[in-house]
């Protein structure tokens, strides 16, 4: 095996998480692990990946790298690509990672393997159908660009090395600089992105009402979890498109998914099964939900959720 | 204006996979436009009314049941549809975009629209590809989309929030749910689709000779879960217990 790149993923200065479990997975991999930061004063979290264990990073430092943009980025990654040839590329399956990824990988000729979610000797395991079935998926050739599902695999530890940093030469060309951002509008939430959560507690149709989500917030709250909703509640306008979990919204593995007023349906199951453990609250003891749940209450949720934020917050304060 | 969308058949989302010979079984399995690929047909047609002029070509890459999705999406309002069969053929991702683009290339086309991925294999890649073997600029994860002089601007979808970004045209947008209710064929529409042109080309006449790059080694289907602990106790017991268990046993608190 030779150089397994980890592209980091950083945002407003600072290293995602996602680019430590990147880390991890590249040392399973094995070969000579290596990062790339591409960014506008990044310099610093090159040597910061140093002292995970990361031997060489490669540095895109410049100030139209300020603004993400597909062009910029593809630019900038292709070229260090051709030119250093490394075997595997593993890029974090975020919003920005899965826009230029693909883009990288038809520039430089390469096959990508998308969102995967396992590693198993020379391998590497994905969903498909939304996680009702999954593939082992293999390179014919090199590179591979692979890109990482945030929150799968456990983020290196600190292993206090230094990094030997290589800073790359970056130049556009006229038609990388078209694309104009004319705004980026942030979701004002404390709560973390629902593909990144830890714990997410979600809503159905049991919820009656877009008021009642309220209820879940608190919860969250308490939890520091995100909070997502089932395709009937998205349907229903109680809650925008961006928070659905399930074949035809988020997909998303949480160590704990907790599931309030979801009956279940295949579409929202194909969503959250790979959650590492579920709980289910519901009323109807026959839901499908409880066949996938790992604990649950048959209740109204409308007393048993309060209730349930009240006790994790006596445990958390404790 | 010339809008052409990339539309992919797959499974109903309803569909439970079957397993046969170490592949997924197809049989008796619902087919229907991928949900985001109609999100894409759905725009083209409202870009197409508002502006009052323009052609709405729907391309897929595919089989030969395939031609139902393309006839749905002419019902809906396409104008013409194009098949591309790729039976025969070892597949991934970079061989159907070099397909695609090998078709496209024959054609007009001022704005391409896809879905960003399809809900199957959940790739997300062909639509970009296609972008970038024409050298188009693209917007990803589109959620609202405005056509200007010459240029589209997308909201498009990023972690924590929106990002509005222009680019010139000709360009490739990706739909992203949020982005319309697509319509429903009326009865006329269907109709009239079957009047329409389908052409029908063999993905193996085009002279593509990209070749997979990647593999499936083997399909598997996940382990089946034992059935949970349900706590019937009164609420405020269920839920004293569910706490402790999530602490002690599960160890996710």
């Amino acid at each position: 095996m030779g150089k397994v790149w980890v592209v980091a993923e950083q945002r407003e200065g600072k290293l995602k998480k996602v680019t430590f479990e990147m880390v991890t997975l590249a040392r399973q991999i094995g070969g000579e692990v290596e990062g790339v930061v591409i960014g506008k004063d990044v310099k610093g979290l090159a040597s910061e990946l140093g002292e995970y264990g990361v031997g060489k990073v490669y540095v895109a430092d410049h100030p139209d790298l300020e603004q993400y943009t597909t062009a910029k980025y593809t630019r900038v990654l292709a070229e260090l690509i051709n030119k250093e040839k490394p075997e595997v590329v593993l890029i974090a399956n975020s919003a920005q990672g899965r826009d230029f990824a693909p883009r990288t990988a038809q520039r430089v000729g390469a096959g990508q393997v998308s969102d995967i979610t396992g590693y198993e000797e020379g391998v590497f395991v994905r969903p498909i159908y939304a996680g009702k079935a999954y593939t082992k998926v293999g390179a014919t050739s090199h590179p591979l660009i692979v890109t990482v599902r945030p929150n799968v695999f456990p983020a290196a530890e600190k292993a206090g090395g230094q990094a030997a940093i290589e800073e790359v030469a970056v130049s556009f060309m006229p038609e990388d600089l078209k694309a104009i951002v004319k705004e980026v509008v942030k979701q004002v939430s404390g709560r973390p992105e629902l593909t990144e959560a830890d714990i997410i507690v979600s809503g159905g149709r049991g919820m009656k009402g877009p008021e009642n989500f309220k209820l879940l917030e608190d919860l969250a709250d308490v939890l520091g979890a995100a909070v997502g909703a089932s395709r009937a509640a998205v349907d229903a306008g109680w809650r925008e498109h961006r928070y659905q979990v399930g074949q035809t919204g988020k997909t998303v593995s949480p160590s704990l998914y907790i599931a309030v007023g979801i009956s279940g349906a295949i579409q929202h199951l194909a969503g959250m099964g790979s959650s590492k453990v579920i709980v289910a609250i519901n009323k109807d003891p026959e839901a499908n939900i409880f066949k996938v749940a790992d604990y649950g209450i048959v209740g109204d949720l409308f007393e048993i959720v309060p209730l349930l934020t009240e006790e994790f917050k006596k445990l958390l304060k404790s | 204006m010339k809008l052409v969308v990339l539309l992919k058949q797959t499974f109903d989302t309803e569909a439970k996979i079957v397993l046969k010979d170490g592949k997924i079984d197809d049989s008796g399995v619902t087919l229907i436009i991928n949900p985001y690929d109609e999100f894409a047909v759905e725009e083209a047609l409202r870009i197409k009314e508002k502006l009052g002029q323009g052609e709405v070509v729907v391309v897929s890459a595919g089989s030969d049941r395939a031609q139902e999705a393309l006839r749905q999406a002419l019902a809906m309002g396409a104008d013409r549809a194009v098949l591309v069969k790729t039976d025969g053929l070892q597949l991934d991702e970079m061989v159907v975009a070099e397909v695609l683009a090998k078709v496209l290339q024959q054609m007009e086309y001022d704005l391409i629209l896809a879905g960003w991925r399809a809900i199957d294999d959940s790739s997300a890649q062909v639509g970009v590809r296609v972008a970038e073997i024409l050298g188009l600029p693209q917007i990803n994860l589109v959620t609202k989309l405005e056509v200007g002089e010459g240029k589209i601007t997308g909201h498009r979808e990023i972690e924590g929030g929106t990002e509005v970004v222009e680019v010139p045209l000709p360009a490739l947008v990706t739909a992203q749910r949020g982005l319309n209710e697509p319509r429903y064929p009326s009865m006329k529409g269907i109709m009239q689709a079957k009047k329409k042109e389908l052409k029908v080309i063999n993905a193996v006449d085009l002279g593509v000779n990209a070749t997979p790059k990647v593999e499936i080694k083997e399909i598997f289907l996940p382990k089946g879960k034992q059935a949970g602990k349900i706590f019937t106790d009164e609420p405020a017991v269920a839920v004293a217990k569910l706490v402790k268990a999530l602490r002690e046993e599960a160890k996710v608190i």
